[in-house]
């Protein structure tokens, strides 16, 4: 066995005990050994891809060396690895930018604590990309779930706090539906290991035994994950968490959270399942029209906002529909357009959030966009950044959010029946519409010129990149990335496209 | 239909009642408590269904007494151990709940989540 293999649980090890180091260490401290703890696990991440493309088929680590049945198990594909990377450099891309945020609105006593809850999110989002385990992934849900809530309530205001009992509401009747069909697949097929469930399924399926059962179990794990992905009907939570936590939660948990939830639900869907029964299930239908409900409705509810925050929030809302949309679907091309999405606007929308955090520090921390207007000339670098987001949520050629785009109109084109094809289509031509309308409409704003500094005792300033060196090499790194996945697509889609043959 | 089924299994039948019952309340109560109460009930309607699911009836609790190692004598451990994963999750996750409850009761004196939102509202912020 390569040294290699061990990397994925050794970099799920150092993430969980990196949290109990960081109790014990002061604020500054613990942020260095949280920032050294993701680029060693990011470039661990990537030493794995190499190792998986390069031998070209997938691994499974044994936990403790107990045999199948048993046993605990780490799969390793190149979708996993692809992910892990991803998720690693946008973590420490959005703790770079939000750390002078941070020192201002956490308690010095609790820095740290925000450190622990960092790491300990990376730990269980690494864990639900490797597992094979049902249960387990269970459990690393529910981690996730705690510690995206402490990220969201360490700033604290009555805001954030009502924010975090909302989300956790909701996310806790996501995992209990979750838990129940996971019990009910453990029922039914005696296993817990993703691949044995398969087969077992797939028995059940030639001897068209316990049809409703497994149909109710597939429901269920697909209503739990959707609610804690907040799609559309569940999102009611998702403002208020986004738009008043601080700025690097906020583009961790739109980012990475979400995104952790929606990998589970595709692992679901092909490695333990079966793309075809989920297929025939029909649940891939309900998802499709909530997706397309969602990018509508999302995008009508980002133009009403007047807190470029939670303009931004709602805007995610719109892009979780897409993702959604793209496994409606029902064929592979849409998985590996959910896929990339996933990917493109975990980008994106990172960098929206830390631009945003960047031009409202031009005007008193004031999100509203009347205090807004001119910040584009008061803070170059963020307001060419936000720009660059905005054009990539559009979709315009050249940045990430085309090529998903792309994507999704290729895939919708190659599925058979109209009945999805035009539905899509003219969703994907709306939804682009009203992206236009909110983002450019921010954008004029932003460069529109003002001669008087102060609006109701907000007074504007001037804020230069040196100032805040984290900030811009964070906004620098994005532009770099949202530019690389919008140019040079072709390597990605590929490992994607690899890494789901090897899922199925 | 055949409602025979029902109830014989009537235990995993008082499970998912149990369930809607706790997850109705998660949803629609205004009060936290009886909210977080409600998610107690929904977990332990959980732990009921697993449990069920791994016993069989007439055998004993997989602890080998008196060298009996025989496969045949015990029931299928895996749920029970389960079911101690998930009160350990339902315990942290209720602690947790409870926490932010403490947290908002002092700043606003109600438990009521809607009042606090419009009271938020107001302040602004």
């Amino acid at each position: 066995m390569a040294f290699v293999q061990n990397l994925p649980f050794i970099s799920i090890i150092l993430s969980l005990f990196s949290g109990p180091l960081s109790s014990i260490l002061g604020g500054k401290k613990a942020k260095w050994v949280n920032a050294g703890v993701i680029t060693v696990i990011g470039g661990m991440s990537a030493l794995v891809l190499s190792y998986v493309v390069s031998t070209g088929e997938e691994y499974v680590y044994r936990m403790g060396h107990f045999p199948a049945p048993w046993g605990n198990e780490i799969r390793v594909g190149v979708l996993e690895a692809v992910m892990a990377l991803f998720f690693c450099i946008i973590m420490l891309l959005c703790i770079l930018g939000g750390i002078r945020e941070r020192e201002n609105e956490i308690e010095d006593t609790k820095q740290n604590l925000y450190y622990i809850m960092v790491d300990l999110l990376l730990c269980s989002l690494l864990a639900l990309i490797y597992t094979n385990d049902l249960f387990t992934a269970y459990v690393f849900v529910e981690i996730n779930t705690i510690s995206a809530c402490g990220l969201i309530m360490i700033r604290q205001n009555g805001r954030t706090l009502e924010a975090a009992t909302r989300y956790m509401i909701m996310s806790l009747l996501g995992s209990g539906l979750l838990m129940l069909g996971i019990c009910f697949l453990y029922d039914l097929t005696g296993h817990l290991l993703m691949s044995n469930i398969k087969e077992q399924v797939a028995l059940l399926r030639t001897s068209g035994g316990y049809h409703i059962p497994l149909l109710v179990s597939v429901v269920l794990m697909s209503v739990g994950l959707a609610i804690k992905s907040a799609l559309f009907p569940f999102h009611s939570w998702l403002p208020d968490a986004y738009g008043y936590s601080t700025v690097s939660s906020a583009a961790i948990l739109s980012s990475l959270v979400s995104k952790g939830y929606i990998f589970l639900l595709v692992k679901i869907f092909y490695r333990v399942i079966g793309f075809d029964m989920v297929r025939d299930s029909k649940v891939i239908n309900v998802l499709f029209v909530f997706g397309i409900v969602g990018m509508i409705m999302g995008s009508v509810s980002a133009i009403r906002e007047s807190s470029i925050r939670r303009m931004i929030a709602y805007s995610s809302v719109a892009q979780i529909g897409y993702i959604y949309m793209g496994f409606g679907l029902g064929t592979t091309e849409g998985m590996v357009a959910s896929l990339y999405h996933v990917i493109s606007h975990a980008a994106t929308k990172a960098l929206l959030f830390v631009a945003a955090s960047g031009l409202t520090d031009t005007a008193a921390d004031s999100t509203d966009f009347k205090d807004l207007t001119g910040a584009g000339y008061r803070n170059k670098l963020a307001g060419v950044a936000f720009t660059v987001g905005a054009l990539s949520m559009v979709g315009i050629p050249m940045f990430s959010g085309f090529i998903s785009k792309l994507l999704f109109a290729q895939a919708s084109v190659g599925v058979d029946s109209m009945k999805r094809m035009l539905p899509t289509l003219i969703a994907l031509a709306i939804s682009t519409i009203l992206n236009a309308v909110y983002f450019m409409k921010t954008v004029i704003r932003l460069y529109t010129p003002v001669r008087r500094v102060k609006r109701d005792g907000i007074v504007f300033t001037q804020v230069k990149m040196k100032e805040n060196r984290a900030k811009s090499f964070a906004l620098v790194c994005f532009i770099a990335l949202n530019l690389f996945l919008g140019l040079f697509s072709e390597p990605i889609v590929m490992l994607i496209r690899n890494g789901l043959e090897m899922f199925a | 239909m055949n409602f025979a089924n029902l109830f014989n299994n009537y235990g995993e039948a008082v499970a998912m009642i149990l369930f809607g019952i706790g997850f109705s309340n998660l949803l629609l109560q205004k009060n936290l408590i009886k909210k977080i109460i409600g998610l107690n009930i929904m977990d332990t309607a959980m732990y009921l269904f697993l449990a069920l699911k791994g016993y069989v009836a007439g055998r004993k609790a997989p602890i080998v007494t008196n060298g009996v190692q025989s496969v045949e004598a015990y029931i299928n451990p895996i749920p029970s151990g389960l079911v101690l994963t998930g009160i350990v999750v339902s315990v942290s996750v209720s602690a947790l709940m409870l926490a932010l409850t403490i947290r908002l009761y002092r700043r606003y004196h109600t438990l009521d989540l809607d009042e606090i939102s419009t009271r938020l509202k107001k302040e602004g912020l």
